[in-house]
């Protein structure tokens, strides 16, 4: 497998940003509520996250390491102004249905962490790829919970009524609980289909819902924590 | 006065931050693990929320408004926010040696915690003013710790049951997430 589609692959599949690596949490429960909102979200974050990649690749040798964070944040906030106001002016439903969390894909953890794992040391095409790839992993994953909330909270799909006539729908789920409960399932239902000792290896090189096991977090941890043992 | 009590009534426990607007999920799911930690960052989160919630409602009405330039204003808060957790981690380090070793580690995690920004953008978006903010970040911050520390409570009990495999770790603590939300649900038909 080359490169590129292995990044492809990566992104969609083996490190799927959602139900693998549990990052992003908070668009994913929060906009969820239709199929077309998930679609709406994924693809807003896939776009920045593209970009992002593409721009601190780009600038990877020029960027000092002492100061990479604030320059990835700054970079993709500036993108992600560019999203907001794009939005507001060519995709009017899409920008009032996701609100707020338009802004907030700045701290969304799933592009820094990718500008901090990968985009930060790979060559400009690869990161574009892994963007494509992690953008894609993330889109479908939120298009499914999307999908899965609408049918069986408004009993339709991309708001065509699929559901038989008969079918009373289960109001709960577009609501907020029902976001933790689809996303439970889902992530459980992965774990079974997942053999117990593959599981086991994924959980050891990757974090496990924990944003503290996003790369970015670890490593400012482990790095504050080696300059506090070098001190004393 | 009846207002400002509406304010911290409805950020605490009507609008509550991770069970109702999912914002600050990741801390919420990643550091939920044991009491102690949960409390650390409660903590860490009332005091960073509630600084920069004043500290940014002040900058978009003096500098940002006056300016016209409101649209800057997630570049503005998200470089105010990092630049205030760091400023907090040194000024504790120096100050008060005992609150650094307690919350030392939770603070770098806060920049990435979307309810900083999440209520910054909220108040600005309501159109609050310096108190109002500071309050309802107030407000915001203790929720997100309500939450936090209740769930830290039920996850440490549930360490000790037996549940089916494919449901250990996070998929039980999505679940516990959706039966607390439910709880919270409660509150909403409450009106003052």
């Amino acid at each position: 497998m080359n490169k590129v589609s292995e990044r492809l692959y990566n992104g969609i599949i083996k490190e799927n940003p959602t139900f693998v690596l549990l990052l992003g949490m908070c668009p994913t429960l929060a906009v969820t509520t239709s199929a077309i909102n998930g679609l709406g979200m994924g693809l807003s974050a896939a776009a920045v996250l593209i970009m992002s990649n593409f721009i601190i690749s780009l600038l990877r040798k020029v960027i000092p390491s002492g100061v990479r964070v604030p320059a990835y944040i700054v970079i993709v906030a500036s993108l992600v102004t560019v999203l907001e106001l794009l939005l507001q002016a060519y995709v009017r439903s899409i920008y009032s249905a996701l609100g707020i969390y338009i802004p907030l894909i700045v701290v969304n953890c799933i592009i820094l962490g990718r500008a901090e794992a990968y985009a930060g040391k790979n060559p400009v095409l690869l990161s574009v790829f892994d963007g494509i790839g992690m953008g894609l992993g993330f889109t479908m994953a939120l298009t499914v919970i999307g999908c899965i909330r609408e049918l069986l909270g408004n009993g339709s799909v991309f708001g065509i009524n699929v559901m038989p006539s008969w079918y009373e729908p289960i109001a709960m789920i577009v609501l907020a609980p029902g976001a933790f409960f689809v996303l439970a399932m889902l992530v459980a239902l992965r774990n079974r289909l997942v053999s117990r000792k593959k599981r086991e290896k994924i959980s050891a090189d990757s974090c496990v819902g924990q944003c503290i096991g996003c790369n970015l977090c670890s490593k400012n941890l482990e790095k504050s924590e080696k300059k506090e043992d070098e001190k004393a | 006065m009846t207002n400002l009590l509406l304010v911290l009534f409805t950020t605490i426990l009507v609008n509550n931050v991770v069970l109702s607007q999912f914002l600050g999920l990741c801390p919420f799911l990643g550091v939920s693990r044991y009491l102690k930690t949960a409390n650390g960052m409660g903590i860490a989160v009332i005091f960073v929320i509630t600084v920069s919630s004043a500290l940014s409602s002040l900058i978009y009405t003096y500098v940002l408004e006056t300016l016209g330039l409101t649209y800057l204003s997630t570049i503005v808060f998200i470089l105010i926010i990092a630049a205030l957790v760091q400023f907090i981690e040194m000024f504790l380090k120096k100050f008060s040696r005992p609150l650094y070793e307690a919350l030392g580690v939770y603070l770098p995690l806060i920049t990435t915690n979307c309810a900083v920004l999440g209520v910054a953008l909220t108040n600005v978006q309501n159109g609050y003013g310096l108190l109002m903010s500071t309050l309802s970040g107030f407000g915001t911050a203790c929720g997100f710790a309500l939450a936090i520390i209740i769930m830290a409570a039920i996850r440490e009990s549930l360490d000790l049951t037996k549940v089916p495999e494919s449901f250990r770790g996070m998929p039980l603590t999505l679940l516990v997430s959706g039966l607390m939300a439910m709880a919270f649900f409660g509150f909403s038909g409450i009106n003052l």
